[in-house]
């Protein structure tokens, strides 16, 4: 089995933070589909998310159309979120690669159980930075003590107090 | 790089900060007790979110409360789990950790020497459930191999059990519980997270009674399922509560939405939701305070247990010991492998004279206090076919480790030599004829 993928709070945080723009492939219109989960999180979180999947284009999502492919996305896109199995992921980072220039894609993001290591490789190399096995809905929760709500470990263990934006 | 290597912090660390970071909008230091049934939706769509499960946050006290989650995240923490819920108390915490994949005419495997409690909760309660336990001698890991039926959904006992200090080969266990795809739930009340560390010899879920040393004090009841996150329901049928479309969430399937926080997801979403077992908040906040001097306690409790041990296997009016911490024990080498640090607090002993010897050495003392409790600050003392183990029949009541001569101390941090001094006095008050401390 391939090595356990760990990366540090602070990559984590530093992609989350610097993101704006998501585009997320395979976003369902189903409302009690894992992605629709994600995508509706990072919404309230105040990112961009455009969902991207051809058997949903035409369609809106949570008020947002839907695209059919990541070149047909209008404007930038930071990140890559994808939400299809490890197979299919090796030739959206390859879509993504060749969108970096054009769309400033930064970032590429595979979802938990997703996981291609030679089209990670083949990312990195083109400069784009990698997180796979990873949901950013459970890292932004982890990394803000949202997932402590639910009794989970976070692994984060600080003295200092956290600044909230009170409005 | 092992699950371990995450935790930056050391064990004690983790017991004093795990879950609990200052509180963000006022700055206190320690854990507020959020005294609250309820928490304000921003708006009907964050409501929404919130019943759909979709969003992180609080919408009752049954479910979830604050310093609740901080106690859970602490003691996930310690355990090295994924998640952990608490509850109301340790029988609270056995049944939520067989709810979220027990269905009627499912049947579970358990040790025949756990907690009489446990045994009655098993073997009586959860007939009415319609889940069906098969009682194991499992000194003999194969017994449990041989005693596998289709319908069997896991296999339960204690890493140090109540009160025979009797210890289980957990990676035995676990590769047992593994070949036949159910996970392995080990009660870790006795040992505490920092005397035994279940997952890291395969187990999949951990409860604890709470009541015991982690709050240690005496003050609170409260129990605790933690999830190690790494046990595939997937990879049978079996687990269709955790797999398959949940009806009341509108079809959605939890191990496919949460993964590795499925299970944790499920014990509060639907376990809390409607058993209703829910911990108090002030429980949670006492359990808090404990937790920080675990480690402490536990190296005292250990230490003056294995002293009272020595002297009560050099005491004439003693027949036996059984302290997994003594070279007479048949248990000393699993106790080594899996309890390094000291073999717990609590044993039994047996006194010459049997039943009533047993009663009168209870009665007599004048230090340890006579109680049906474990892991306080304070030493206790039981005599277990009277009182905690008096449901189950003579022959369970032996095979519990609790036959008629049998008595129960639970040690506490006082001065050993006082502890021992009372000791003595009772078992010699005791062997007087015709005299009783009672008279």
């Amino acid at each position: 089995m391939a090595e356990e993928l760990i990366y540090s709070d602070a990559y984590l945080r530093g992609i989350l933070g610097r993101v704006r723009t998501i585009a997320m492939v395979g976003a369902s219109p189903n409302w009690n589909r894992p992605s629709y989960f994600v995508m509706k999180y990072l919404l309230e979180k105040g990112y961009g998310v455009v969902p991207v999947n051809p058997r949903a284009a035409g369609q809106e999502i949570l008020g947002i159309p839907c695209i059919a492919t990541l070149a047909e996305v209008p404007g930038a896109i930071d990140m890559v979120d994808v939400f299809r199995a490890g197979e299919a992921a090796g030739a959206i980072v390859d879509e993504a690669i060749a969108l970096r220039e054009t769309k400033g894609i930064a970032v590429v993001w595979m979802q938990i159980g997703v996981r291609n290591d030679a089209a990670a490789a083949r990312a990195q190399a083109a400069g784009i930075e990698v997180v796979m096995d990873h949901c950013p809905k459970i890292e932004y929760g982890r990394l803000n003590s949202e997932l402590s709500w639910g009794g989970f470990n976070s692994r984060i263990i600080s003295s200092r107090r956290r600044k909230v934006h009170i409005r | 790089m092992s699950k371990t290597d995450k935790n930056q912090f050391g064990f004690e660390t983790r017991m004093i900060h795990a879950g609990t970071p200052p509180e963000p909008i006022t700055g206190a230091r320690q854990t507020p007790i959020f005294q609250n049934t309820s928490y304000v939706f921003h708006d009907a769509d964050h409501a929404a979110s919130l019943f759909n499960l979709q969003t992180f946050g609080f919408i009752y006290s049954r479910l979830t409360n604050p310093t609740v989650a901080a106690l859970e995240e602490r003691i996930a923490s310690l355990e090295n789990g994924r998640g952990a819920t608490c509850c109301a108390s340790g029988h609270a915490a056995q049944i939520l950790a067989f709810f979220p994949f027990m269905e009627p005419g499912d049947a579970f495997i358990a040790s025949n020497r756990l907690y009489g409690g446990s045994i009655t909760q098993f073997g009586k309660t959860f007939k009415k459930f319609g889940w069906q336990v098969h009682f194991v001698d499992v000194d003999e890991p194969e017994n449990v191999r041989q005693a596998l039926t289709p319908n069997c959904k896991a296999i339960f006992v204690e890493s140090l059990a109540n009160p025979g200090g009797v210890v289980s080969d957990l990676e035995a266990l676990a590769d047992i519980a593994h070949d036949a795809g159910v996970p392995l739930i080990v009660d870790n009340t006795m040992a505490t997270p920092y005397l035994c560390q279940p997952f890291e010899w395969g187990a999949d879920l951990v409860v604890h009674s709470m009541t015991k040393f982690l709050s240690g004090n005496g003050t609170s009841v409260g129990g605790c399922v933690v999830d190690s996150g790494t046990f595939d329901w997937s990879q049978n049928d079996k687990f269709a509560g955790l797999t398959e479309p949940e009806p009341a969430y509108h079809g959605l399937r939890f191990y496919e939405t949460f993964g590795d926080m499925a299970f944790t997801t499920h014990a509060h979403a639907v376990g809390l939701r409607d058993l209703g077992a829910t911990l108090a908040p002030m429980n949670a906040f006492q359990t808090l305070l404990g937790i920080e001097t675990l480690s402490l306690r536990m190296d005292r409790h250990c230490a003056n247990a294995l002293e009272v041990a020595h002297f009560l296997e050099g005491h004439e009016l003693v027949d036996w010991v059984s302290h997994a911490g003594l070279d007479s024990s048949p248990y000393r080498a699993l106790a080594k492998k899996y309890l390094p640090g000291g073999a717990g607090a609590v044993f039994t002993f047996g006194v010459k004279g049997g039943y009533e010897m047993g009663v009168k050495v209870v009665e007599s003392c004048e230090l340890f206090s006579h109680l049906a409790n474990i892991g306080d600050t304070r030493s206790l003392i039981l005599h277990p076919a009277s009182t905690t183990h008096r449901q189950l029949s003579d022959e369970q009541r032996v095979a519990a480790g609790a036959g008629p001569e049998v008595v129960r101390v639970s040690i506490g941090l006082e001065t050993v030599g006082d502890l021992l001094a009372d000791l003595d006095q009772a078992l010699q008050l005791a062997a007087k004829p015709g005299k009783h401390a009672a008279e």
